[in-house]
């Protein structure tokens, strides 16, 4: 790859490996066809069309391939999940609602490599046996839905999409539907339920999993922008040459974006569980701003629970027990969940000695009480109630109990809501508390005797 | 097991008859497959609180009240053989998350535990939750004694509050439609009312707007819940927030006493819970009844009653004489009707019944007719259009009954000859019970007044009271007991929720009454009461044999085939074999 040159200021670190960003800041790159085309594009769907769809469909089993949205599912098994007597269409559905904070890899792609991801979506589309696929964007990229359609219209000129794609028989249109502004649209059942003309209501799991009872009651699969991308190389280089990439379990390649208080934020592509904590922070990022230490790190997307970066974690069981600091947390899936989070999105936050975890907290709080659907109970209720009780340990008027509070209204939610918003909302209040709790009871105050507005009048006309 | 070779397995036997075996805190059931957890909860006796679900309706499972325990045999290592305990049954593997048993269906060797720290736990912080943002104005709310908030609050709550935050703000008093007022802090968002109106309604006029804590139902712009079935959601509502105009503000509900009866209004005789105090009715609500009414009723029937209270009600007989109605006693009254039938000939008198008579009171005007030995006895028939839901085409209560009665298809096929007989002057004298005969009978005041003798029993003041010249003052269908049987041959009972007012009685004891003061007999040998009067009709109908009474069920049996279905039924049935509702 040494002769790609990138835009100057933009060249990857030496430790990245680009395999999907690898058109990404590219010299003399632009999103057209005729460019994709120069460097090789669709050659991979023509390979593709000529192989047994359950051929596909096994190679990217074997591949490893774990989903990159967040839920790190093995996307391989995902397609496995279709009925094998369904008679009913099957449709395919991209995850292009990036709305995880401090995500920001799939925005780029659609920018920069529409193609990419078109190939990969035909590719999966024929594997799945989807004659219909959708593009689910997220209403903030107006421009990626512009350059898309572009994309798409160049593709059908081709003939890479449409009817009889290639001669092969098969047929497939790719649409893009544009959200509406909504977080919860990136929960697959909730985007299929937007996609119907809906409020983006997630659907109870049993009986509605997408792979069986999906859009319009029919077999969905649906998967984020980067997994799709990685089926384009895993055709490409072979399962069993992807599966060298990473590390075993946590294979291929993946985005990690890093944003906070480093001195180089930025998109780094790495190989799966490649690279520690520290390498990612301290040598690809540059380390912590001058004169500022690294305190604290959400790794995987805002709904990921945050790490101390002074602490050490127990991981394994038995012989294979270890303790392992904060930097030395290799970026794969499993260890990162061991350590007690996650891998996530491949968002990495990260805080220095300067922030209030306070602060942090309450910023948490006040995106996930403004993104709940208010579909179910815990989540509707309970995540405005954690948002309104830090907003007083932010303005020095809780106390001691209200931490207390706080951490059960969070175990309140975890586990009992529809969708996983609930634990992406409990999370990181639960995580942030058990790590910070003496920090922010330090801004509470026993003397604190708070009392509502509406609770100030009335008591103002009991006493009169 | 010691002797599994010969021995079936619990799961096996159960498979044998479609069912599975389920262990619900600690003790074994079966329960057919495909049964929801909730479901089987029931079955077992053991309460699932719940908001959101419904068994009409379809169960997005969005209030999480309903979450239980649940555990499942560990899937055995790879060739390795499933373990049965001396029982026959699998080791349960309890899930640690917990799972709603609305929307989940039973599996062999499931295990639910409906109590312990885990779903204690669940219900308490749901309950906490829905009750930081609802407004807690108990004292206030219609609702209040019959609320599933304020029930579960007591049952699983927690008892006190940590919120010390202010409550969010949303719409009260909101007018969704002419009937029905809607108070969103309320409103726990279980989406009842929505569900209703989208998938038993068919007129999807509730929604959602906002999101998160701030979710609030509201109607679609530009439109009005005016749907005849709105407030069924009402009913469905578990908390405050939809109030009937009708019923909001008039009494706390725990003093209100409760009847089952039925539907008067048509002749699907939909089945119904009369609620009342002193004798005053406050409202009426549909009762479920699988076979007739689902658990729905029509607005223009639950607002359509006969109250004792009403102004318009008689209550005392009445004799005219120079053109003036005078009140008597029933002696009188009674004795003046039979006196002046006597002067007519058996042919010149006309009995019209009515179809919104009880098979009781119908077989008493029958045994008149017999009585007097007149052959023109018919009912008025009352067509009209269907809704094609719960309205039928036939606006009489109890034609099937009639027709049984009268032993006659149509037994208001007499009534054109009687019409035609008084404008001939062949028919001289007219008894008529519960008709106004100005209006769906087709009499004329021109024909009432060439009559020489008009003899009626009305509950209401009407134009044929007014052009009787004997009234005696009838009970509203609140006011008796009786049976009626419904358009698809279904034999129902009516009880009485009410005192007919004043000296108002039932038609049977006023028709008895008026036939011992024909034939002088003496009373002892009239039926004294209902039940006494109800074994003769059930020893005289074959179709009604062994049914008086006291042996109708409370839903009612089946006693003829009329080969008419209920439209709300048919939907109900397909949404139910779809698997959308448990039904």
């Amino acid at each position: 790859m040494s002769d790609i040159q990138y835009l100057p200021g933009k060249e990857p670190d030496s430790r990245e490996y680009r395999l999907i960003f690898k058109n990404i800041d590219r010299a003399g790159w632009d999103p057209s066809m005729e460019c994709y085309l120069r460097d090789g594009g669709y050659e991979q769907l023509k390979k593709a069309i000529t192989m047994e769809p359950s051929a596909i469909t096994n190679e990217v089993k074997a591949s490893g391939l774990r989903g990159r949205g967040g839920a790190g599912f093995p996307t391989g098994v995902k397609w496995g999940f279709i009925p094998p007597n369904n008679t009913k269409p099957v449709y395919l559905i991209c995850n292009c609602d990036e709305s995880e904070p401090g995500t920001f890899k799939d925005r780029y792609i659609v920018h920069q490599d529409p193609h990419q991801l078109i190939e990969g979506m035909v590719i999966s589309a024929f594997a799945v046996g989807a004659k219909t696929a959708y593009i689910y964007m997220r209403e903030e990229f107006p421009e990626a839905a512009l350059i898309i359609e572009k994309a798409i219209e160049e593709a059908r000129e081709k003939n890479f999409l449409g009817k009889n794609i290639l001669g092969s028989g098969f047929d497939l249109e790719i649409y893009v539907h544009r959200g509406a502004g909504a977080y919860i649209c990136g929960e697959e059942t909730g985007l299929i339920e937007s996609l119907e003309g809906k409020r983006p209501y997630p659907r109870i799991k049993p009986p509605y999993f997408p792979a069986a009872l999906g859009l319009y009651m029919a077999p969905t699969i649906v998967n984020n922008v980067e997994s799709l991308c990685h089926v384009k190389h895993i055709i490409q280089m072979g399962s069993e040459e992807y599966a060298k990439l990473g590390t075993p379990r946590n294979t291929g390649t993946r985005i990690l974006c890093v944003s906070g208080d480093v001195k180089k934020p930025g998109y780094y592509e790495v190989e799966v569980g490649k690279i520690t904590m520290g390498e990612l922070l301290n040598d690809v990022c540059g380390g912590p701003l001058e004169g500022r230490t690294f305190k604290a790190c959400i790794p995987g997307g805002s709904s990921a629970k945050i790490l101390r970066c002074d602490e050490t974690y127990q991981i394994g069981k038995g012989d294979d027990a270890k303790e392992l600091g904060f930097f030395d947390i290799p970026m794969d899936f499993d260890t990162m969940a061991a350590c007690g989070s996650m891998a996530g999105s491949g968002g990495v936050i990260v805080m220095d000695n300067s922030r209030k975890i306070s602060w942090v907290l309450n910023n948490l709080n006040h995106f996930y009480a403004h993104e709940s659907c208010g579909q179910c109970t815990p989540c509707r209720e309970g995540s405005m109630w954690m948002r309104k009780i830090s907003d007083r340990i932010v303005e020095g008027k809780a106390t001691p109990d209200d931490i207390q509070t706080l951490e059960d209204v969070a175990y309140q939610i975890d586990g009992r809501t529809v969708c996983a918003f609930g634990e992406a909302s409990s999370w990181p209040v639960e995580a942030i508390i058990a790590k910070f709790r003496d920090e922010l009871t330090a801004e509470t105050s026993e003397d604190n005797d708070y009392l509502s507005e509406e609770a100030q009048r009335q008591l103002k006309y009991i006493s009169q | 097991m010691s002797n599994s070779d010969t021995t079936q397995l619990p799961k096996d036997l159960a498979a044998e008859k479609g069912m599975v075996n389920v262990q619900i805190d600690g003790h074994w059931i079966q329960v057919p497959r495909g049964t929801r957890m909730i479901e089987a909860c029931k079955i077992a006796e053991k309460e699932i609180p719940h908001y959101c679900y419904h068994s009409k309706l379809s169960s997005p499972g969005n209030c999480r009240m309903c979450l239980v325990q649940m555990g499942m045999p560990p899937r055995p290592a790879p060739g390795a053989e499933p373990e049965y305990n001396e029982d026959g049954y699998q080791e349960i593997g309890w899930m640690p998350r917990p799972v709603i048993s609305c929307a989940n269906t039973v599996a062999e060797n499931m295990g639910i535990r409906t109590s312990g720290e885990l779903v204690e736990k669940c219900r308490e912080g749901v309950m906490e939750f829905l009750l930081i943002n609802h407004p807690l104005d108990c004292p206030i709310c219609d609702q209040a004694g019959e609320c599933s908030l304020q029930e579960f609050s007591v049952g699983y709550g927690k008892g006190q509050s940590r919120f010390k935050e202010d409550k969010i703000k949303k719409p009260k008093n909101v007018k969704i439609g002419p009937r029905i007022r809607l108070d969103d802090e309320r409103c726990i968002m279980c989406s009842r009312c929505i569900r209703f109106m989208d998938e038993v309604a068919d007129e999807p006029v509730l929604g959602f707007s906002e999101r998160g804590t701030h979710t609030t139902v509201g109607i679609f712009p530009g439109k009005e819940l005016t749907n005849n079935y709105g407030l069924n959601t009402v009913d469905l509502c578990p908390v405050g927030a939809l109030t009937s105009n009708d019923f909001r503000f008039q009494m706390r509900t725990w003093f209100l006493k409760e009847t089952n009866s039925i539907d008067t209004n048509c002749g699907t005789g939909s089945n119904i819970t009369i609620w009342t105090r002193g004798n005053k009715i406050f409202r009426i609500t549909p009762r479920q009844n699988d076979d007739v009414n689902s658990c729905w009723m029509p607005d223009s029937h639950r607002l359509n009653y006969i109250c004792p209270t009403d102004e318009d009600r008689l209550t005392a007989c009445l004799i005219k004489a120079d053109n003036v109605h005078e009140e008597t006693c029933w002696e009188n009254a009674l004795e003046a009707a039979a006196d002046a039938l006597k002067q007519f000939d058996a042919s010149e008198i006309a009995i019209i019944a009515s179809g919104k008579q009880t098979n009781e009171e119908l077989f008493m005007m029958r045994t008149l007719a017999a009585e007097l030995g007149c052959e023109n006895l018919s009912i008025v028939a009352r067509q009209q259009e269907s809704d094609d839901m719960l309205i039928s085409s036939d606006g009489n209560a109890n034609s099937t009954g009639a027709s049984l009665i009268f032993q006659n298809a149509d037994p208001s096929n007499q009534l054109s000859n009687i019409i035609e007989g008084v404008r001939s002057g062949s028919i001289k004298a007219i008894i008529a019970a519960s008709e106004n005969l100005l209006d769906a009978a087709g009499f004329s005041n021109d024909d009432l007044e060439a009559l020489e003798l008009l003899v009626s029993i009305h509950s209401q003041a009407n134009a044929t009271a007014q052009a009787s010249d004997i009234v005696f003052p009838g009970a509203g269908p609140a006011e008796k007991r009786g049976s009626m049987v419904n358009i698809t041959g279904r034999l129902q009972k009516l009880n009485a929720a009410c005192i007919p007012p004043g000296d108002a009685r039932s038609d049977w004891e006023i028709i008895r009454d008026l036939i011992l003061a024909i034939s002088g007999e003496v009373a002892e040998e009239a039926p004294q009461n209902i039940d006494t009067l109800s074994k003769i009709l059930a020893a005289s109908i074959s179709e009604f044999e062994g049914k008086s009474l006291a042996a109708i069920s409370d839903l009612g049996d089946s006693v003829t085939e009329t080969g008419h279905s209920i439209p709300l039924l048919k939907r109900e049935a397909e949404r139910k074999a779809n698997g959308e509702i448990v039904g």
